[in-house]
């Protein structure tokens, strides 16, 4: 039982089966790896199974009774996942297949010949702004937008301690700057970054803002209202939701000036054989038969997740980050990249162990005590190549996971610490 | 996976270091886990290995296995050594089914167990692969 109030741990990871598994050799399975993907309560699983097996037809262009009950049950999704965020209206959420699709979607708005708004057009002279510490997926989007268009990518530098150097900040984000892009949680450093002064700075320069929230929505309460920013991406398989299904929320009125993403059918209004004109949004950005049941899992992940109640899976992690903190360092050579206090950061950790390989870590980790992390540099390679690492250990929590779970992970590294000693 | 031997490999390295003379150098990384290698041959007119010198960073399957293949392939002739290649790569690539020949493999056969493990057989093959194409090279 957690000391978070009411929040009953072991009542929760019975909704989750995969959690009492045995391993071959008798391990029970310790899952510290939520940041990469995580797992599926119960009841998520069986809303998808109902839906399959009971009223599964395409969505949006059957007149019969099953296609009208797989619309609405989807659009019931889009209703949850509108609210789960704060989305001032249900038609600003745009189901994609993930975050990088999401993310994709609105860099391909950019300097897009097909439309015709003054905020996404992109060329020569102007900027892009990132940071070190993105997941590729908020980096090569718009590598291959400065690529297309000439525009110059520039990036927020990160500091020893792992938060953001927004020293610079004034003269990164400038008058030539078109959007800034960056993580509202870091997937390898754990840190959350502070918005407000970076949206303020982009607003005064007329600037648009993203957030990639892939890492926070999962594990805290996001009102994009509240947070002001412009679009934001997530991902339904790190918030006990199926894989196939990710989320862009935008504001309506710059969804509504951006041209379409993908085309096909439904999201069009007509089509003639040489132009089209596009259905309004969220449909314009959701060409073809869309992932229905992954749509509809989110909507009972979303469900799931209230039911617990966000605020309450904060404090949890929250404490487990804390008892993590302290535990870890007491191994000897081992180095966490990443805040080392409890403050503003997640429930992710990542560290390296002097003189042994991460993959050698995850190895014995998994091998021998069934303990689930991920190693390697976690689809960021320039946040590691900044602290002069080809790669980390990185364990991750979440809602199920337990200070017991902790203290077998340092137990295994002192095993691992033997073992190449 | 972790068999005496590698463990062995990985803490008291054999041949390590890059050394002069050389025919032919290679640099291969492994992408998805950031190992690096970089590789250098010296082979006699008559096709004798006379050295394989290296140096580079990664797990311990990586490294070990490039101390192997050292000790292997320095002193033995370009052709029997392409052909240990080939029988490691055909172990390392047999998702656990094959029967290594040991020998041919000598001491590598330790990594056999290497095979039952996808992620790391690319660690496993890092140096043996940068030595073939070395190899080529070298023969230009
Ligand atoms: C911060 C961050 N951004 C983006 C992604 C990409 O998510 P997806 O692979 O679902 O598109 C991830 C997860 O892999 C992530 O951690």
């Amino acid at each position: 039982m957690s000391a978070v109030s009411g929040f009953d741990v072991e009542r929760i990871r019975k909704d989750f089966p995969v959690l009492t598994r045995e391993l071959p050799g008798g391990r029970p399975l310790v899952y510290l790896d939520s940041g990469n993907s995580s797992q599926k309560p119960a009841q998520v699983v069986e809303t998808m199974r109902d839906h399959l097996t009971w009223h599964y037809g395409n969505v949006g262009r059957a007149l019969h009774v099953l296609g009208s009950e797989s619309t609405v049950a989807y659009e019931e999704a889009r209703d949850k996942i509108a609210a789960f965020v704060g989305a001032p209206s249900r038609d600003e959420i745009v189901f994609t297949k993930n975050a990088s699709e999401a993310l994709n979607l609105v860099a391909y708005a950019f300097g897009n010949p097909v439309g015709e708004d003054e905020r996404f057009r992109m060329g020569p002279g102007d900027e892009i702004v990132i940071s070190e510490m993105e997941h590729h997926s908020n980096i090569v989007p718009w590598q291959l937008l400065a690529q297309r268009t000439g525009a110059t990518l520039r990036w927020f530098p990160v500091t020893d301690e792992g938060r953001l150097d927004v020293e610079g900040l004034e003269e990164l984000v400038n008058e030539r700057t078109k959007i800034v892009s960056i993580a509202h949680q870091s997937n390898v450093l754990g840190t959350v970054n502070s918005v407000s002064p970076i949206l303020a700075r982009a607003r005064e320069v007329g600037a648009l803002m993203m957030l990639d929230a892939s890492q926070s929505v999962p594990h805290q309460a996001v009102d994009v209202a509240e947070l002001g920013v412009d679009f934001v991406a997530f991902t339904g398989h790190k918030m006990v939701g199926p894989s196939g299904i990710g989320v862009l929320w935008g504001r309506r009125e710059l969804l509504d000036a951006m041209p379409p993403f993908l085309g096909g059918g439904e999201m069009i209004e007509a089509v003639w054989m040489d132009h089209s004109t596009y259905a309004p949004v969220p449909h314009k950005f959701e060409a073809g038969t869309p992932p229905i049941v992954e749509a509809i899992g989110l909507g009972a992940a979303v469900d799931y997740l209230n039911a617990v109640g966000m605020d309450q899976i904060k404090a949890h992690e929250k404490e487990l980050v804390a008892y993590a903190l302290e535990a870890l360092p007491e191994i000897p050579g081992l180095r966490i990249i990443g805040p080392r206090t409890p403050i503003a950061r997640g429930g992710t950790i990542s560290f390296t162990l002097e003189g042994i390989h991460p993959h050698d870590v995850g190895q014995i980790l998994d091998d021998v005590y069934g303990i689930a992390v991920r190693v390697g540099h976690h689809c960021a390679r320039p946040l590691h190549l900044r602290f002069g690492i080809p790669a980390t250990t990185r364990a991750s929590f979440y809602l199920y996971n337990t200070t017991a779970e902790i203290d077998a992970l340092v137990r295994g590294l002192h095993h691992v610490q033997k073992v190449f000693g | 996976m972790y068999q005496e031997l590698i463990l062995e490999h990985y803490k008291h390295p054999q041949g390590r270091g890059l050394r002069e003379p050389f025919d032919a150098e290679v640099h291969h990384v492994n992408p998805t886990c950031g190992d690096e290698l970089t590789l250098r041959v010296k082979v006699a007119d008559g096709g004798k290995v006379l050295d394989v010198s290296y140096d580079g960073q990664g797990c311990s399957i990586s490294q070990a296995a490039a101390s192997v293949l050292h000790e292997l392939a320095t002193g033995s002739t370009v052709d029997e050594s392409l052909s240990v290649v080939e029988e490691f790569t055909r172990l390392m690539q047999g998702r656990g089914q094959v029967e290594p020949d040991e020998d041919v493999l000598g001491d590598a056969v330790a990594f056999a167990g290497v095979a039952k493990f996808p992620a790391r057989v690319k660690c496993a093959l890092l140096a043996w692969m940068a030595y073939k194409d070395a190899l080529m090279r070298s023969q230009g």
